[in-house]
């Protein structure tokens, strides 16, 4: 996580006038407070290693544009951006226009999406850029009217006279802009935002609704030319031989063309290239490990039952406490692999010419992905341009390159521009997956119900560490024992939305559930009174924040009545992810014996709710997610090859099968910390122990839809 | 190849490909209708729903050869400018996060609508429920659909 360290010094750069004339406002992020600040035009800019965060311009005719720099995958970032900047402006939000900035390395920094980190990031920076704005603006309204600044206000794009007369922004953006770049500006009072908190329309809604092209899979250019590419359908297998001679003659095939362990097809339309694909003749043979998911489940095995493994935390001394116990627990929990399955597969465009290279297309990452490129094509990354398109979605999958780095290689060797297209199939059989990953718990408790003891292991199939091992309830045991153990895997794994915690959360809420069940307890108060003892007598460091943690606890369970619903079996589940705090209650009903499951409650602390629509949106979504695969998601491999290769066996989480769901926030006024992930991992634990309180099953792997315990089960399909 | 004349969005237009090309490369490749999408190929997602003859059909899976004189309708021809009554309830409810399997619902919703303008909850749950919204809209497709019926004339 990248903070903002208040001691930092922020400045700001005026870029000048605007074609149409107006302001143009740089902000310039520099950690060197002795840095000096001139005034430039945008062509004076350094090329040197001056950050720019991000851009507004003012035009005369009073529209205001702001450049939002990070990938929009559905996030709404490029909505929540701009409302923060438009805030401080004071402008009117009917006025701004928003556009997607491509990749800028010199203007902007942290340009990517991933670890729920951008508006926890870029908050401060955002405000003290329409702040600044708005200063310099109230200052070229002053001189006009020969007056202190200090007499001005501001509201809705006017700078306002005591006596009431009014000027516009865009009226005063050119002399604005020859005014001397304020060093310090006064911020909002948080009580004053009237953009900020609001349910703001995302930006490209119109662009959406009417089918206009946003998206990389959209994007064409002249003379460009369409590619699949056949992967070796196994992982651990390499290419042998190809025979693309009945390929090549099939109509509208330009080129078959071999690079590493890829064979791509070239021609003129997607459908051409398609068919060519079916008559392609490749073999392979074995280059590493064949595995399959039996494979794996003895490995599993055999590695929870290691002596050794990776400590990653612990406290007191666990195995005396183990001997002590009056009651010891010990659970295990399956979390499988998982496809990210994006709606809009992967895809990108690239033309490497002799003089520079082009590539446009949906990334999560575009700096690493230009870097990348320039790595692999060794030349030097300036002369790489990247485009940005809005992402059909990514939960992770566009964190990485490999698909970026397939159209640059592609078009290099075929020397012509050309768009690299993954069909379903490929996305699932050749992607990169959430990591499979086998836990086991052991909690010891006392005669009087006190948990003294705690061990977690994580075994993980190319998963790095698969706990955080800081995460409650470490702090709140005296006595713990965190470890992880990875086995390494030619199946290739990334980051998959909430990396890690997406199951991890489950596994320990459930098991919580076990462990607050057999001390007797309420599971609220169980949590409630760990994190009282952690409070008051801190086991090892704690990284968590115990008051916004029982916030979000007291808040769902206000709001949900826990323990006074008597027809209604609850479970109960909270977590911490990526600095935020989400509890959530499952409320699960029978009907005619059959559980059926009714509503969610989530209460969430992600500090100040930038976009009331956009951070519902965040929520709802993540719980559906969260949901819909611990419901019916797993990739199995069979030979090394998925055998999960499309939605008709890949089965994702459909309109009927979701519940009402009520979404609170806690309002705290603490700076944003974040909403993209955080609502998901606590929902498959919530859903479980719902489930155990109406059923008595317990549910200890994933997909629940597929385990022996769910043969009596049917989950209502009721929304 | 082979030379088809297809009625999109009320033109005529000629394409020349394969009798096998389905409708949903069609549209996308040679005539530049984007805006209907690619999310699986074998009808199971419903990115690619388009109207034929006013009925919602998942346009990968239907081959050129297999349109004849029918009547398509794409996104872009549900409305010029987004004022169709179920695309004015999208934008109204803010239903969107990436945004890219909604063509495909607005499709699914506008013929359901159009045969029955005041749906029940089950009726809505039959026709949605074969398009599948990766970033989990569901909440807001429902009631955007329920707004959406109270705006049909």
């Amino acid at each position: 996580m990248e903070t903002i360290s208040k001691t930092n010094r922020r400045d700001f750069l005026k870029l000048g006038l605007t074609a149409s004339g107006g302001l143009v406002l740089g902000f310039h992020w520099s950690n060197s407070s002795a840095l000096a600040m001139g005034v430039l035009n945008e062509a004076a800019l350094p090329a040197g290693d001056i950050n720019f965060n991000s851009y507004l311009s003012i035009s005369s005719d009073d529209v205001i544009t702001i450049f939002s720099p990070n990938p929009e995958l559905g996030q709404n970032i490029k909505t929540s951006f701009p409302m923060i900047v438009a805030e401080e402006l004071d402008a009117d939000w009917k006025k701004v226009k928003v556009m997607q900035a491509a990749l800028d390395t010199k203007k902007y920094e942290r340009q990517l999406t991933g670890g729920s980190g951008a508006i926890p990031h870029s908050w401060e920076r955002l405000r003290k850029a329409g702040a600044t704005a708005r200063q310099m603006l109230m200052e070229a309204a002053a001189k006009r009217w020969n007056t202190s600044a200090s007499t001005l206000k501001t509201d809705t794009g006017y700078v306002i006279h005591p006596d009431d007369r009014k000027l516009t922004y865009g009226e005063l953006a050119t002399e604005a802009s020859t005014i001397p770049v304020p060093t310090e500006v006064k911020l909002k009072d948080k009580k004053d935002f009237k953009i900020i908190g609001q349910p703001i329309h995302n930006v490209d809604n119109l662009e959406m609704i009417t089918g206009k092209p946003l998206f990389g899979l959209d994007f064409y250019r002249e003379g460009m030319l369409f590619a699949m590419i056949q992967r070796p359908a196994s992982f651990g297998m390499k290419i042998k031989s190809v025979d693309a001679t009945a390929a090549k003659a099939l109509p509208g095939i330009v080129d078959v063309v071999t690079f590493k362990n890829n064979v791509a097809i070239v021609g003129k339309s997607t459908w051409e290239v398609n068919k060519a694909r079916k008559v392609l003749k490749v073999e392979y043979e074995k280059e590493g490990n064949i595995e399959s998911t039996s494979d794996h489940d003895r490995m599993f095995k055999e590695l929870l039952a290691k002596p050794e493994a990776t400590v990653k935390r612990k406290d007191g001394d666990v195995d005396a406490a183990f001997k002590s116990a009056a009651k010891v627990i010990t659970r295990e929990y399956q979390c499988p692999f998982l496809s990210h399955a994006p709606m809009e597969p992967m895809n990108f465009f690239a033309h490497v010419r002799p003089d520079g290279v082009e590539l446009v297309g949906p990334s999560q990452t575009p700096d690493m992905a230009r870097n990348a490129t320039a790595t692999l094509l060794g030349i030097a990354p300036e002369k790489i341009t990247l485009e940005l398109t809005r992402l059909g979605g990514g939960f992770g999958r566009r964190l990485k390159a490999d698909y970026v780095l397939e159209a640059a290689e592609l078009s290099s060797i075929i020397k012509a521009p050309v768009k690299v297209i993954w069909t379903r199939e490929d996305d699932m059989m050749g992607g990169s997956y959430r990591p499979a990953v086998r836990y086991r718990f052991d909690a010891a408790l006392d005669a009087n119900g006190k948990l003294i003891g705690y061990k977690l292991r994580g075994v993980g199939i190319n998963s790095g560490n698969p706990t955080r091992e800081d995460n409650f309830p470490s702090g709140a045991v005296d006595n713990l024992l965190i470890e992880s153990v990875e086995h390494q895997s030619p199946i290739t794994t990334g980051a998959w939305r909430a990396p890690i915690t997406n199951f991890l959360a489950f596994a320990e809420q459930a098991f919580l559930d076990e462990v607050a069940l057999a001390a007797k307890k309420d599971p609220v108060q169980f949590r409630l009174e760990l994190l009282d003892k952690a409070k008051q007598s801190p086991a090892g460091a704690i990284k968590y924040d115990i008051d916004r943690m029982k916030g979000v606890i007291n808040l769902v369970a206000e709001k949900s009545g826990w323990g006074k619903k008597k027809d209604l079996a609850q479970g109960f589940s909270v977590y911490f992810s990526h600095r935020s705090y989400v509890a959530q209650v499952a409320e699960v009903e029978m009907k005619k014996g059959t559980p059926v499951l009714k509503k969610i409650f989530a209460a969430s602390d992600c500090g100040i709710v930038v976009n009331m629509s956009g951070a519902r949106q965040q929520v709802m979504g993540g719980i559906v997610d969260g949901l819909g695969h611990a419901l019916y998601g797993q990739v199995t491999f069979k030979d090394g090859a998925a055998e999960q290769r499309n939605f008709n066996n890949y089965r994702l989480i459909r309109f009927r099968e979701v519940p009402e769901v009520e979404v609170h926030f806690v309002d705290n006024g603490i700076d944003p910390t974040g909403l993209g992930e955080p609502a998901l991992p606590p929902t498959g634990g919530a859903v479980a122990n719902a489930i155990f309180k109406a059923t008595g099953k317990r549910l200890y792997n994933q997909p629940f839809s597929l385990q022996e315990e769910m043969k009596a089960v049917k989950l209502g399909e009721k929304m | 190849m082979a030379a088809y004349s297809i009625n999109v969005n009320g033109e005529s237009r000629s394409v020349d490909v394969a009798s096998d090309t389905p409708l949903l490369w069609v549209l996308r490749d040679s005539l530049g209708l984007v805006g209907t999408k690619y999310g699986c190929g074998i009808a199971q997602c419903g990115a690619c729903t388009v109207h034929v003859n006013g009925t919602a059909v998942r346009s990968c899976s239907l081959p050129v050869s297999a349109v004849g004189s029918s009547k398509i309708t794409t996104i872009e021809g549900l409305s010029k400018d987004g004022s169709h009554p179920v695309q004015q309830a999208w934008q109204e409810v803010d239903v969107p996060q990436c945004g890219y399997c909604q063509a495909g619902q607005i499709m699914q919703a506008s013929a359901l609508l159009a045969k029955t303008p005041k749906p029940t909850d089950e009726q809505i749950e039959t026709a949605m429920n074969g398009n599948i919204c990766r970033c989990g809209t569901y909440h807001r497709i429902k009631e955007a659909v329920v707004l959406a019926s109270s705006k049909m004339k």
